[in-house]
């Protein structure tokens, strides 16, 4: 068998044919992180058997603490970044609830922890296919979002994400997210990079507590108080400073997050929009879709068919959720007429987070768009390129009419097929 | 076996912290820390520990400490371990796990099981004052039978969780028992944690006086009680081999043992205990006590 050019030239690239879930092992590994420490979920485990897989095989040198619950992997990552190790899990849905309480432990303290998100939707009833909602309902806590749209980009972002967590100028935990089975079982090209450039652009970690130099005495976390507390030794930050601190590190993090994902590109080629967003074919576009990770994949094909039937239709991909750059959405729609929101979560009571969100950030400006929130994909129903082009269709019928509602609207729901449906009755238990 | 000369001067906790007149449990931290010495990290739990180490900026130790949530002391000890093994330091440095009852027997067993499974090389001191002290005395799986707590005003109706037995159950090389008023006991078993490889369980009960309810002078009157009943009695079990202590084992003769409402009688959190009740404890130390002579025959 002979090898075409472009084959050949694909091996000399390191091209490797990767699930999503093995892409960010990859990344964990060329980032040589020092501690991993996971339990088993669907559909994130696959990441971390191949953690395993790399440490058995000696080429990680990590140390693997396989843990008896997702609440002791964060708790055991949080201890061990505070003595000084790069540290990194991944986990899915129930695991990330379990985390929660280590979640602002580990932001409150500062800590570089990389987390994978293969997102799964919350039970109940039991669901492990994919929507946002694990995702979203870890929005308050403190750490850097990040979602990502293919395999290329889980590898990237994760590299990215050990260095925007480590500067000196943000230390603060990072979560990667991607779409459950839509990527992080499905295989497609990655490049995986050189390991000296790698080096060069993630160094080793500089850790700023570092319990494990023991030349310095250190009592990490202690009662705080609601004052400031002033003794003979020195001055002591009350709770409201740290926490002021920690906000403040985030606001300012949305320059730097962008100042790295622009350093990667320089040095590997590839870029995500500008490291926050990825705006597809919104120059001359007129109405905006507006969605992250799967949702925003399966818009750009609908974007394709729409303008064919005439529409100024573009793509807003969200790729930093946290922290949330409202200020780079309002000048980003600020000449926008319509936007059309596609959540694959809910803020349950309320909208779909995005869109409510959305909505929040653009009330500074003079002339603002027309906005139309939609429910998309939850627990796994496929989300189609015709919900899409419907949803258009009606938010700019709507928009057209003057509606304006806060009330969801869900595409793709198959009421019409359940014949005793009854909105009063229906579901109330069991 | 230790005597007094053989405890460091060092003082590795400073003079003024926060915890209570008579409390058991800076004493047993203090020995602690003189046992194992400067090269050692701990971590510590929400617990009365916490309160020990005072507010925020400052430390009131010469050790470095990580304050961890309630239910991740083991955890948190293995992630400090991992980090130091990632480092090539663990062999230079002790972990420490220093927890009360609710953190060790309640909340955070399940973590504390995961670590001891794991074969973790660490120490996980529990001081034992038998209740949510920190949070206002309210019941743990560690309160003894009758027992009244702001949360079981009439009194606890089962007895204590056997956590060293369930540490034993995992197979780890050292399990001990321990009191605080005997120090050079605690002192010794602490050294020799120190040098095995391994998870290393010290199971150490800790008078309290607000929420046992006597004079905070009696701290250690109330821990020698304890033993001379029989109601807490001290031993190890270092690979597997049972070995009563030396303080302990004097009260193998049940004639010896002093009588068990000597105990009850002197702190207010049994008064409303009844006749009944004291039975039931007879009882519970002789069975106690018959399963220390079996184990100690089928050696």
């Amino acid at each position: 068998m002979t090898l075409t050019e472009k084959e050949e030239s694909a091996i000399n690239d390191n091209i490797m044919i990767l699930t999503g879930n093995h892409a960010a092992a990859h990344a964990f590994r060329q980032a040589k992180v020092g501690v991993v420490s996971a339990y088993p979920i669907t559909p994130q485990s696959p990441v971390v058997e191949k953690i395993a897989e790399f440490i058995a095989e000696g080429k990680l040198k990590a140390r693997f603490v396989k843990v008896e619950s997702e609440h002791s992997a964060m708790a055991v990552l949080c201890a061990a970044s505070v003595t000084g190790s790069r540290v990194g899990t991944a986990t899915s849905a129930h695991g990330l609830e379990l985390m929660y309480e280590m979640l602002p432990w580990a932001s409150g303290n500062r800590l570089p922890i990389v987390l994978n998100l293969a997102t799964r939707s919350l039970g109940a009833p039991w669901s492990v296919w994919t929507d946002h909602q694990d995702f979203i309902t870890i929005r308050d806590v403190g750490w850097i979002q990040l979602f990502c749209e293919n395999n290329q980009e889980i590898y990237d972002t994760n590299l990215q994400a050990f260095k925007i967590a480590e500067d000196s100028r943000i230390l603060l935990p990072v979560a990667c997210a991607y779409d459950g089975y839509v990527l992080s079982h499905t295989a497609m090209p990655v490049k995986l990079e050189i390991q000296e450039l790698i080096d060069k652009f993630l160094p080793p970690l500089n850790h700023h507590i570092n319990l494990s130099d023991i030349s310095t005495v250190k009592g990490i976390d202690p009662v705080t108080t609601p004052q400031v507390v002033k003794r003979d030794e020195g001055v002591a930050p009350g709770y409201y400073e740290y926490r002021y601190a920690l906000q403040k590190a985030l606001e300012n993090s949305i320059n730097i997050i962008k100042e790295v994902h622009d350093d990667f590109a320089k040095k590997f080629g590839r870029s995500y929009g500008n490291g926050i967003y990825k705006a597809i074919q919104t120059d001359d576009a007129d109405t905006i879709i507006f969605g992250m990770g799967s949702v925003a994949s399966q818009s750009r094909v609908a974007i394709e068919k729409l303008r064919a039937e005439g529409l100024k239709v573009g793509l807003m991909s969200l790729k930093l959720f946290r922290p949330y750059p409202a200020e780079e959405l309002r000048e980003f729609f600020k000449d926008k007429e319509n936007i059309i929101v596609f959540d694959r979560d809910i803020g349950y009571g309320y909208e779909g987070t995005l869109s409510y969100e959305l909505k929040a950030a653009l009330y500074g400006l003079k002339s603002r768009p027309n906005i139309k929130g939609f429910i998309v994909g939850l627990g796994g129903r496929d989300v189609k390129t015709e919900h899409i082009i419907t949803g258009i269709y009606k938010a700019l019928d709507e928009f057209k009419k003057g509606i304006f509602t806060n009330k969801t609207d869900f595409l793709g729901l198959r009421l019409e097929e359940l014949e005793d449906y009854d909105e009063e009755t229906y579901f109330k238990g069991g | 076996m230790v005597n007094v000369m053989d405890i460091p001067e060092e003082e590795y906790i400073f003079p003024g912290t926060r915890a209570c007149a008579g409390c058991a449990m800076a004493l047993i931290y203090r020995i602690a820390l003189k046992a194992l010495g400067p090269n050692t990290i701990v971590t510590v739990p929400a617990s009365c520990l916490t309160v020990l180490h005072g507010m925020q900026g400052f430390c009131t130790t010469k050790i470095s400490v990580y304050h961890t949530p309630f239910a991740t002391t083991a955890a948190s000890a293995s992630g400090i371990l991992a980090s130091l093994e990632d480092k090539g330091l663990a062999d230079e440095i002790t972990v420490l796990a220093f927890a009360g009852d609710g953190g060790t027997v309640d909340i955070g067993i399940q973590a504390l099981s995961g670590a001891a499974e794991r074969d973790t090389n660490f120490i996980y001191a529990c001081y034992d004052n038998e209740a949510y002290m920190n949070t206002g005395v309210q019941r743990s799986g560690s309160t003894p039978l009758g027992v009244q707590t702001t949360t079981t005003p009439e009194g606890k109706s089962v007895h204590k969780k056997n956590m060293p037995k369930i540490l034993e159950a995992h197979g780890i090389p050292y399990v001990a028992t321990a009191n605080a008023a005997y120090p050079l006991d605690l002192y010794e078993k602490f050294k020799r944690a120190k040098d095995i490889k391994g998870p290393k369980y010290i199971h150490i009960l800790s008078p309290c006086p607000p929420g046992w309810g006597y004079n905070p002078k009696d701290t250690m009157l109330i821990g020698r009680l304890a033993n001379e009943t029989g109601f807490w009695p001290l031993y190890e079990v270092l690979d597997g081999k049972f070995e009563l202590s030396n303080s302990s084992k004097r009260y193998l003769d049940s004639s010896k043992r002093k009588p068990i409402t000597d105990y009850l009688k002197a702190q207010k959190r049994f008064k409303s205990i009844d006749e009944k009740i004291a039975k039931t404890y007879e009882k519970y130390i002789d069975n106690t006590w018959k399963e220390i002579k079996s184990r100690l025959e089928s050696r």
